[in-house]
């Protein structure tokens, strides 16, 4: 029993890590994946997006897969249910970075070229508030008391989206020449990258419950 | 009719398997870390284990506490424990098996005239408040022992459980062992003295004696307690308790488990006086109130917010409160199943100071001038030769001094008849001893230990060892045999 209970302990470990893997590289993708947009590549655009779909799927089937394991073997009974919370949390982000890149393809947004590095920054503060999400997370599996090393950078970067979104929006409107659909247009985009930054920071805050709660 | 009598022991048995079994995995089934019937049958396997390997230290307390002598009396004690129990559970008590099981047996002591030996009284109370606080230090400890090293090993959340959930069935087995053998004595222990049976052999390999037999009984009463009623207190009860965190959960069980061991482990208690280091009694003690003892030390550790003071004062009230009602419930059945049911409750008892029994009591080392007045009178009531001795004495005269007098004084009539050696058990008793007995035909005895002498002057092996413990304990129980076998029932006469 002994033996059968630690190797199903590791390939759940290692399912977990590979969910939160397709996590880190769905934020990697969607940060090239608007690069090439931005380059106007749109054939790469259209690789990254089926790539995108391809790792969503994966981490929809290990967050079912790991989700059916915690509850048909009984695994961690006192902290089931916030594990499973932050397993959906991660994958909304997932879906968010999905979603992003399919609103790129679908609505072909028209961004002129002085915003391109606003967006990029912006995609890039929203990418690294994941990614330090996402080994707060990693944290909380293997070592708790190192959560906080990293939670503090998802603060960081969800405060320095906030400022890039600010500011981009603020060009955006107090251009002339643009028609207010336009401007508005862009403006929804600027918000839906910025709001990745505040999932992320959710996520964050709802982790910092979850190791009070795991405190020995 | 032994059988009969010996339900009212299996009922206290059962309820403590219903109940307490929670305390030892109620936190690995309740937070279904693993199955009830994994637990259930480690449980009973390991209660039973407990209570025939380990049960006689905290029985031997109880029966210097008061040894009942006739098994309606025992019936009765153990029936009035399980009414106290049952009666203050209803009440919304916190209640103890032993403590109740403790002033039922005061309730017989009153009853039949029998001392209460206070030294032994006050040393279980003593105990029982020990406990709690015992339990406490333990955890804490525990504790501060187990968390650094888990910080330290930065063990992952999923190892974390696997290894809780190997250290909760360790700590369940463990405490199922320590359980059995800590409260057997609550169940069985008052049986022990009356009970009419011989040492068997399993197999050639294992002996049983009497007491071991009926602490195998209990068990298995406890054991089906366990399998019929503690799912559902396991569920209630150890969701309670997990609500600490798995580790703290562990670590509460593990100090239940280690207090109640400790106050039934005849071995360590022998390792420590042998190292010259302090030993603590065997006494059986509240499973439960070790646990909320084990629980109140995580949560001083953390604070003392969450500690209900309500629930600390009702277990204090119990240690004072159980056995009082319990004493009074046992008098009042055993007046009436005397008077009602005229069943022998007690066997009535005579002691009679003669010169001769003074001049064996000098022999054995005693001071015996206070005795002289006395000689040529009878008692039929120990307190009441207990106090005749004090006068004489002119000063209290102390347990041990009064035991050595009632031992050398008291009238049991052994009569050795053909019949009653073609009865003895041939398995059990050596040929040898057999042959020194048939040499007594004929020979009526006023005093066992007169009995004792005359067999020890035919045969060495009716003879004490001065260093074989268990052969000593063994004869004790042959001896103990013979009384029951050549007793003359009439002796009551006296």
């Amino acid at each position: 029993m002994g033996f059968r209970l630690l190797k199903r302990t590791s390939g759940i470990e290692k399912d977990l890590d590979d969910f939160l893997d397709q996590v880190s590289r769905s934020g990697l993708l969607f940060k090239s994946g608007i690069d090439c947009y931005l380059r106007d590549n749109l054939e790469s655009f259209a690789k990254k997006t089926e790539e995108m779909i391809d790792i969503e799927h994966r981490g929809d089937a290990l967050r079912r897969s790991l989700e059916t394991q915690l509850y048909t073997k009984t695994l961690i009974p006192e902290s089931r249910g916030d594990v499973l919370e932050l397993l959906e949390s991660m994958d909304r982000l997932l879906d968010h970075f999905k979603g992003a890149l399919w609103r790129f393809d679908i609505e072909h947004p028209e961004i002129c070229v002085e915003y391109h590095d606003d967006f990029r920054e912006l995609a890039s503060c929203g990418v690294e508030a994941v990614e330090s999400t996402v080994l707060s997370c990693r944290a909380f599996f293997k070592n708790v008391d190192t959560v906080a090393d990293h939670m503090h950078k998802v603060m960081y970067w969800e405060s320095e989206s906030d400022k890039v979104s600010t500011e981009l929006q603020r060009k955006i409107f107090r251009r002339e020449d643009l028609r207010l659909s336009h401007k508005r247009h862009l403006r929804d985009f600027a918000r839906y990258l910025e709001k990745i930054a505040d999932e992320a920071e959710d996520v964050a805050d709802r982790l910092n419950i979850y190791v009070i709660k795991r405190s020995i | 009719m032994f059988a009969f009598f010996l339900s009212s022991g299996l009922f206290l048995g059962w309820s403590l398997g219903a109940n307490d079994a929670a305390n030892v995995f109620g936190t690995a089934v309740g937070s279904r870390m693993i199955r009830f019937a994994t637990a259930a049958v480690l449980c009973s396997i390991f209660v039973i284990i407990g209570s025939v390997v380990s049960g006689a230290g905290a029985s031997e307390t109880l029966g210097k506490l008061g040894s009942i002598t006739a098994i309606a009396g025992a019936f009765v004690v153990a029936f009035a424990a399980a009414v106290s129990v049952y009666l203050m559970t209803k009440a919304g008590y916190p209640v103890s098996t032993s403590q109740a099981i403790v002033g039922a047996i005061i309730g017989w002591n009153l009853f039949s005239g029998s001392l209460t030996d206070y030294d032994s009284l006050t040393t279980i109370v003593a105990t029982w408040v020990v406990c709690p606080f015992l339990s406490a230090i333990f955890a804490v400890s525990f504790y501060k022992l187990f968390v650094p090293v888990i910080k330290t090993c930065s063990v992952s959340m999923f190892r974390l459980d696997a290894l809780t959930r190997y250290l909760l069935i360790l700590a369940g087995i463990f405490g199922s062992y320590s359980l059995g053998a800590n409260n057997i004595a609550n169940v069985m222990g008052v049986f022990v003295p009356v009970a009419p049976l011989s040492d068997i052999s399993l197999f050639g390999m294992v002996s049983l004696n009497a007491a071991q037999q009926l602490f195998f009984i209990g068990g298995v009463a406890i054991a089906v307690g366990v399998f019929t009623y503690s799912k559902r207190v396991m569920m209630t009860v150890g969701e309670g308790i997990f609500e600490l965190s798995p580790v703290a959960a562990l670590v509460v069980v593990w100090a239940h488990s280690m207090v109640l061991f400790l106050f039934a482990s005849q071995g360590l208690k022998g390792l420590l006086v042998s190292h010259g280091l302090p030993s603590l009694p065997l006494v059986p003690v509240s499973s439960s109130q070790a646990i909320v003892g084990a629980v109140i030390g995580i949560g001083l550790l953390r604070g003392g917010r969450s500690i209900r003071w309500r629930l600390v004062g009702g277990i204090a009230s119990g240690w004072v409160a159980t056995p009082v009602i319990a004493a009074g419930v046992s008098f009042m059945l055993l007046f009436f199943v005397q008077n009602v049911f005229q069943q022998e409750t007690y066997r009535p008892v005579t002691y009679r100071v003669t010169a001769e029994n003074v001049d064996r009591i000098g022999r054995a080392g005693m001071d015996t001038g206070y005795l002289a007045p006395l000689v040529g009178e009878e008692f039929s009531r120990a307190v009441d030769f207990r106090d005749a001795l004090s006068r004489s004495k002119g000063e209290p005269v102390t347990a041990g001094e009064t035991a050595t007098v009632m031992h050398y004084t008291e009238v049991d009539e052994l009569e050795i008849t053909e019949e009653k050696i073609a009865e003895l058990d041939t398995t059990w008793i050596t040929a040898e001893q057999r042959e020194a007995v048939e040499a007594l035909t004929g020979r009526v005895f006023i005093h066992t230990w007169r009995f004792d002498e005359a067999l020890a002057r035919l045969s060495p092996q009716w003879r004490l060892s001065e260093h074989d413990r268990d052969f000593n304990r063994a004869l004790t129980n042959k001896r103990q045999y013979m009384y029951r076998i050549f007793r003359r029932h009439d002796t009551a006469s006296h």
